[in-house]
């Protein structure tokens, strides 16, 4: 196979734009993970804020709704002492006809130093980042079904936190696999991190074909997967799939793949039960697990702060 | 060429005397810490030792980047209303110093703060002085000083700078 054009790494193997997990080198990866560590008492001290991004510019370009991604992107960016341009392009210019590289060469145009983009089309940060010019850096808040690379990051530091070592662990990732980029991220993560064992779980509507060719074992029945492991990553269930004829109710869903005391059981005592928002409520998790002992939920957001801030960082510094 | 500094360390002692009460001991990474935790020790200080690292907070950010390190800020007591007393290895240019001070407010507003280092050399960018030096020493700009610990045994290496 030809070598893909990957514009997020410079000739000099640095970070210039993070697009994708997949093909981000081990030492890559680690080292946000590591940068990322020193991020996170930052949020305890009286003041929350470092000065390595002070008079950069971050435009939060998000052609799709994300109040959460975008909130925490946002507190990442101001932490670092960035300031923040938020654009709810839904509401602007594209409604008004105006292309994609056209609102990007006007925003640059203003002295834009970073763009943080979520769009529906798989690829979109892709090409926003070949077409802008050098010192421009482009992060990817989620494309389409393809990536989202810093919830992938985020998971990593979660398990690492709570885990410490990817090296004989069992990670599950259940539910809506096809339609999800924060599995694919995952996925791509956790096999370059050298998990041993990575499952996907989920109905045969909601599995890609060629899942295995990722380097993960497939099972359709939710107890025997969870069989022995250590981190369960549950997927949100998008509804708007439940309109077309791939699941019959959510009810259904449910009951063969929500996340219950029961399910849970199969997994090791001291595994961790991860989401990366929005929950739905006895969907595709009951509430007692959700709010239970295992549920790292919660320090997820929060890592997912140091996390972004460490990508930031990351790709702003020479 | 080496350096004992644990005579630094006596002297250093010596000309801090008594530490008055309600100090807190600072080092400042990861030199800094080492001196600060044997200061901590000589001087009897009651708070727990704090810890400072000053990557957040360099002025050549921009020109080399971050790196990962596992150093990391630790202020184990309420930095208002303190005096701190705060510990390097060197004192040189002063840029260490300012990123330090800045990291320092974050946590909140001292009463007042005052440096020791084991060796000051006497070069300086900044506007700053040490109140307390084991030692002032004048090397070549192209030398540096680089604290070691060997077994809990402070030394200094001096060594082309890289």
């Amino acid at each position: 196979m030809p070598l893909q054009f990957n514009p997020q790494l410079g000739a000099d193997g640095k970070l210039k734009h993070l697009l994708t997990t997949e093909g981000l080198p081990r030492a890559m990866i680690e080292s946000i993970l590591e940068t990322a560590d020193q991020f996170v008492s930052v949020g305890d001290r009286e003041v929350k804020k470092v000065p390595l991004l002070r008079g950069k510019s971050v435009f939060n370009l998000f052609f799709e709704n994300s109040t959460r991604t975008r909130t925490t992107f946002e507190i990442a960016a101001k932490r670092l002492s960035a300031d923040v341009i938020n654009l709810n392009i839904n509401a602007s210019s594209t409604s008004k006809g105006e292309s994609l590289l056209d609102t990007i060469d006007n925003l640059a145009a203003m002295n834009a130093d970073m763009f943080v983009v979520r769009h529906a089309q798989s690829g979109a940060a892709h090409l926003i980042a070949q077409h802008v010019k050098p010192g421009i850096a482009v992060i990817n808040a989620g494309d389409g079904r393809h990536a989202h690379p810093t919830q992938g990051l985020l998971d990593m530091y979660t398990i690492r936190h709570y885990k410490k070592s990817f090296h004989n662990l069992s990670v599950a990732i259940v539910g809506d696999v096809l339609h999800s980029r924060v599995a694919r991220s995952g996925i791509h993560a956790l096999t370059t991190l050298g998990c041993p064992d990575v499952r996907v779980i989920g109905p045969k509507t909601l599995v890609p074909t060629d899942c295995e060719r990722m380097g993960v074992s497939v099972f359709h029945d939710m107890y025997r997967g969870l069989e022995g492991c250590d981190v369960v990553i549950m997927l949100r269930l998008q509804n708007e799939r439940m309109t077309g004829a791939l699941l019959p109710s959510a009810h259904e869903f449910f009951k063969s793949y929500g996340l219950t005391s029961e399910k849970l059981a199969r997994a090791k005592p001291d595994a961790i039960v991860m989401h990366p928002g929005p929950m739905n409520r006895g969907v595709e998790i009951d509430s007692p697990i959700a709010d239970g002992r295992q549920s790292v939920i919660l320090p997820q957001v929060t890592f997912g702060i140091a996390v972004r801030m460490a990508v930031m960082a990351t790709v702003t510094g020479a | 060429m080496q350096l004992d500094a644990e005579p630094l360390l006596a002297e250093l002692a010596q000309k801090i005397g008594t530490l008055p009460e309600d100090t807190a001991v600072v080092g400042i990474h990861t030199g800094g810490v080492w001196a600060a935790e044997k200061l901590h020790a000589m001087l009897g200080a009651t708070l727990p030792l704090g810890k400072l690292a000053v990557t957040l907070h360099r002025d050549d950010f921009s020109k080399i980047g971050l790196h990962p390190q596992k150093k990391a800020t630790d202020m184990p007591f309420d930095v208002d209303g303190r005096h701190i007393l705060l510990v390097d290895d060197v004192l040189n240019s002063g840029r260490t110093l300012r990123a330090a001070l800045n990291e320092l407010f974050d946590f909140g507003r001292p009463a007042s703060v005052k440096l020791a280092v084991l060796v000051d050399r006497g070069r300086r960018e900044l506007p700053f002085s040490a109140d307390y030096a084991g030692a002032t020493m004048t090397l070549d700009p192209s030398q540096e000083l680089v604290l070691k610990n060997d077994n809990n045994k402070l030394r200094f290496d001096i060594q082309p700078k890289n």
